[in-house]
């Protein structure tokens, strides 16, 4: 809290400018490693991702735990390599009473990863504790794994850091294809011949490094955010792979970039959750603004599709008026309208604007007139609307008013060449079910009898 | 062991035991499948038929028996052995498309980290044109239709340019132009010679589309051609009974380790 109100004072925007000066060294470092293991774990992780395997990042972060402390208690060093052989073994054998579990008892593969995760994390915290109470050099720290803190590495932990998930990147790169495969098909790899267990393996251990090598930026804790948080978001931006690990990757790093700033900027502040908190946001960004499957963009065409069968079915109406007419006039006023088709005044007036703006209608003396392209949409649309029912009439047994329904909705997203096709199955194309003459394909005439 | 004539049969099985748990799945099945015919697996829901294709192709552990591909363990004849696993077991929104699938039909033949030549690509492309799947070839899998995917799956197959397909369930909930083009696909595959064994589930159309019959229902109630074994008795044999006293005693056998004990002997 102490540093927290040192840092209030008016140097935080000094601090920053220094930190993109690049005066200080070791945050120039601390940023490059984060930006790496922002764009490794998302990588990694987006492979335990498509493989429903979400979870595992999680139990493997926990399962470091006993190993970091037990590295510390046999050598009395913060060494990154001894922490990181540490870690790498406990979170293997994690790994390996995950997958045996299920294969071998009758516990479901969740129960075996709940029950790892939690047991091997309470030995951790079990020696964490122990650690504490001992008297001993360099423990201090040794508790900022639980949830990250940047600004505690060192450069070797970040040189170590920079070989692991350089490593990882240029692994996934060389096995993509096998790896996609067998995240999309396993059975059928392995009727191939391909080596399920080696890929499988070299998955299993470059999760576990991203996740060990994590650590000290991410802590423990929140590790399975980061690996798999960024994947989730990429989904929503491309349905190619490749697109998918490189977007992940951009906001693997981007997440890193702002947190590993934060933690230089306040000391006291722990990189992981602000790393975690950073993907959420671009997560829900991506959720609503990404084309095709964002919400907003769902909405919009959601709405477009709303004003067209508005504006079809208005059209439509002004059909059914020219036919009462006897085709003599196509001019008619807003009541003539609203008697056949209820709504509102207003809505009626913004519909009717639209399709004057498409030179379908146009003002005149009476009210609204459709033109000659108007009258020609119209005749189509009623022609498929009337053709669907005569369809629906021949085809299912179903009461007047349900296949009425049913055309309403069909006739907005019948093609020319389905209704070639109704055509051609049907015997009579004269006249719908309820006597009403169907418009000619090519509706040039105003003359429909 | 076994006297090797000219031309071993594409598929032998020996004496071929499976089980889930304690339960049994197939007992005692052996069978050899003649080169270039058509053969459909038959038999009731929950039959073994899949299990007996996963079992033969080594996806699931035997307990007993032998497979032998061409006169050779399956490790040997990888390459001109080809399989399509039933439609529902993959996740058809995985972000990959069409092409990318039916490439992965040449993966048997690249080591580790190998991307597939252009002659690879051609072989798929050509597989795809068979399958009149062509104009799909840049598509999502997640926008096909049910007939499509399949139609992808069997693309992947021919990829492999292989000797002997079995196939699970290729017609199962497929619409009429996908059928029509399994069957185009059988008749050029026959024609080349080689043998395609799948497991079917419509006892109307099996003896229009294949050559032979294997009757299965937790063992082998009879194998053989068309004209021979689609007999009323037969299909009493495999749908009637669900020969309750054979599981049982199966069962029985392998809780009591008795198979195990046998063996030390």
């Amino acid at each position: 809290m102490q540093d927290f109100t040192l840092l209030n004072q008016p140097d935080v925007w000094e601090l920053w400018l220094s930190f993109w000066r690049f005066e200080d060294i070791n945050a120039l470092w601390v940023l490059m490693g984060s930006l790496l293991l922002g764009m490794g774990a998302a990588v990694i992780g987006s492979f335990a991702f498509l493989r429903k395997r979400s979870l595992i990042g999680d139990a493997l972060a926990h399962a470091a735990l006993p190993g970091v402390m037990t590295a510390f208690l046999l050598f009395h060093s913060r060494d990154p390599w001894i922490m990181f052989s540490g870690a790498l073994a406990s979170s293997f054998i994690g790994f390996f009473i995950i997958d045996w579990l299920p294969k071998h008892t009758k516990i479901k593969p969740d129960a075996a990863l709940a029950i790892t995760l939690s047991f091997f994390f309470a030995l951790g915290l079990m020696l964490l504790s122990y650690i504490q109470g001992l008297e001993v050099e360099n423990k201090s720290g040794l508790d900022k794994i639980l949830f990250g803190q940047a600004a505690a590495m060192t450069q070797d932990d970040i040189r170590l850091l920079a070989y692991v998930t350089v490593f990882i990147l240029l692994v996934v790169t060389l096995f993509f294809h096998k790896f996609r495969l067998i995240a999309f098909n396993r059975l059928y790899a392995q009727s191939l011949g391909i080596n399920i267990a080696f890929y499988e393996l070299v998955l299993a251990l470059l999760i576990v490094m991203a996740v060990v090598v994590g650590l000290q930026l991410v802590g423990v804790v929140l590790m399975a955010a980061v690996l798999l948080t960024p994947m989730a978001a990429a989904r929503l931006w491309s349905d190619n792979l490749k697109t998918i690990l490189l977007i992940a990757g951009l906001l693997g790093a981007l997440s890193a970039l702002i947190s590993t700033q934060i933690s230089y900027l306040a000391p006291a502040m722990p990189t992981g959750p602000w790393m975690v908190v950073s993907l959420a946001i671009l997560f829900v960004a991506s959720l609503l603004f990404a084309p095709q499957k964002g919400l907003l963009q769902r909405a919009w065409q959601q709405r477009r599709l709303r004003h067209k069968v508005a504006e079809e079915n208005l059209l439509r109406t002004l059909y059914k008026l020219c036919e009462r007419g006897d085709f003599h006039t196509r001019s008619f006023s807003l009541a003539e309208i609203q008697a056949l088709r209820a709504m509102p005044v207003s809505r009626l007036q913004i519909h009717l604007q639209r399709l004057a703006k498409n030179g379908l209608v146009s003002h005149c003396p009476q009210g609204w007139c459709l033109t000659d392209a108007g009258f020609e949409q119209a005749s189509l649309l009623t022609r498929r609307h009337r053709l669907w029912e005569s369809y629906l009439n021949e085809r299912a047994d179903l009461t007047p008013e349900q296949i009425h329904l049913q055309a309403e909705r069909i006739e907005h997203i019948l093609t020319d060449e389905q209704s070639r096709q109704i055509e051609a199955e049907l015997s009579s194309t004269q006249t719908d079910p309820h006597g009403q003459p169907i418009p000619a394909a090519t509706a040039k005439s105003g003359d429909a009898r | 062991m076994k006297n090797t004539p000219l031309s071993p049969a594409p598929v032998a099985v020996r004496n071929l035991n499976m089980r889930y748990h304690h339960k049994p799945v197939l007992t005692d099945v052996s069978f050899e499948i003649p080169a270039g015919k058509t053969v459909a697996i038959v038999g009731p829901n929950g039959a073994g038929k899949s299990t007996l294709l996963k079992g033969m192709m080594g996806l699931l552990p035997l307990m007993e028996g032998e497979v032998r591909f061409f006169g050779e363990p399956l490790a040997q004849k990888r390459l001109v052995t080809a399989y399509v696993p039933q439609r529902e077991e993959v996740d058809w929104d995985f972000p990959i498309d069409v092409m990318d699938v039916v490439l992965m039909g040449r993966h048997g033949q690249l080591r580790l980290w190998q991307r597939p030549s252009r002659e690879d690509i051609a072989i798929a492309e050509q597989a795809l044109k068979d399958l009149h799947m062509w104009e799909f070839r840049d598509r999502q899998i997640s926008q096909l239709s049910g007939g499509q995917q399949q139609r992808v799956f069997l693309a992947r197959a021919l990829a492999q340019q292989a000797s002997l397909y079995l196939m699970d369930e290729p017609f199962a909930g497929v619409d009429v132009a996908t059928e029509k083009a399994i069957i185009e696909l059988f008749k050029q595959l026959k024609a080349q010679g080689k043998t395609i064994v799948c497991v079917h589930h419509d006892l109307n159309t099996v003896g229009e589309y294949f050559d032979w019959i294997l009757f299965v229902n937790a063992r082998l109630v009879a194998a053989g051609p068309v004209k021979e074994v689609l007999t009323q008795e037969n299909l009493h044999k495999t749908y009637g009974g669900r020969l309750s006293l054979l599981n049982e005693l199966t069962e029985a056998m392998y809780r009591s380790r008795l198979n195990q004990a046998h063996e030390h002997d």
